[in-house]
């Protein structure tokens, strides 16, 4: 997209302004995605309404510098991401770097043993967990790994976009996923327990 | 990643995650689903898995306030 100038004719600014009109339109069209993830990252909804305005004002500010045809949904995440990341290392812990002793079958393996029923559907082992205790503990994961977490098991994203979003390498998309996951598991292992099973 | 010399089960333990995020080979995948076809121990294990990613993304999503997507949409440059 070429820069307009007080030169520019005024077809140039007319077809200008439609890319713009164009790109806002699309860009405000993947909100609800965007609001999703930046809920999980904030820590209340109105920090979470706070960063996804804040990612828009950006977006439509710096819109020339997203190349059409390229992934916008990957592009919005971009911004709201680092935007997070900004403010998130005033309040960074360090990360979980403990062994990781559970497996993947943890989680299932724990909620199984605690159960009188040996036949249990899998569905019902799910639905003694709790939704609030999910919240929770995707709140409490590591920050590094919660970001990957989210842009693939929330927002759907593949390893490659999670890489370039957060501008880390594939192979640490994939450790921090792994880790992410196993951490999340094990404190809803640890809740259902305490719960009471 | 090499999945040899190890007990089927956990092999397909290991491979479960990416499996469940189709990014395994063609060759480990049909592995992977030869397995769960025999053994009804991870085929337990997969189906909760499927089911929890479920779980996590349903307990995760809340609906975004329509008064926000009012502010959002003021965001935009006038014409």
């Amino acid at each position: 997209m070429s820069e307009t100038s007080p030169e520019s004719s005024p077809r140039q600014l007319a077809a200008d302004a439609r890319d713009r009109v164009r790109f806002e339109e699309e860009a405000l069209q993947l909100s609800d995605q965007v609001y999703q993830v930046a809920r999980r990252l904030a820590g209340s909804r109105e920090e979470a309404e706070d960063l996804v305005q804040e990612t828009y004002a950006r977006a439509f500010r710096a819109w020339r510098s997203f190349e059409p045809g390229t992934n916008l949904r990957a592009w919005l995440f971009r911004i709201l991401t680092n935007l997070n990341i900004d403010r998130g290392r005033r309040v960074q812990r360090s990360p979980d770097m403990q062994p990781l002793e559970e497996t993947d079958y943890f989680l299932y393996n724990k909620l199984e043993e605690s159960t009188s029923d040996a036949n249990t559907d899998e569905r019902r082992v799910v639905e003694r967990l709790s939704q609030n205790d999910a919240v929770a503990a995707l709140a409490d994961l590591p920050h590094d790994f919660r970001d990957v977490v989210l842009l693939v098991d929330l927002a759907d994203f593949t390893y490659s976009d999670a890489a370039q979003i957060l501008d880390i390498p594939i192979g640490t998309v994939m450790s921090r996923l792994h880790r992410g996951r196993r951490i999340l598991k094990r404190s809803l292992a640890e809740s259902a327990v305490e719960d009471g099973g | 990643m090499s999945y040899f010399g190890i007990d089927p089960c956990e092999k397909c333990e290991q491979m479960m995650q990416p499996y469940l995020d189709r990014v395994l080979t063609e060759e480990e995948r049909v592995e992977a689903e030869e397995h769960l076809d025999q053994c009804s121990y991870c085929r337990k294990r997969y189906r909760f898995e499927e089911e929890f990613r479920q779980f996590v993304r349903l307990a995760a999503t809340e609906p975004m306030p329509p008064e926000l997507k009012e502010k959002l949409r003021a965001l935009r440059t006038p014409l």
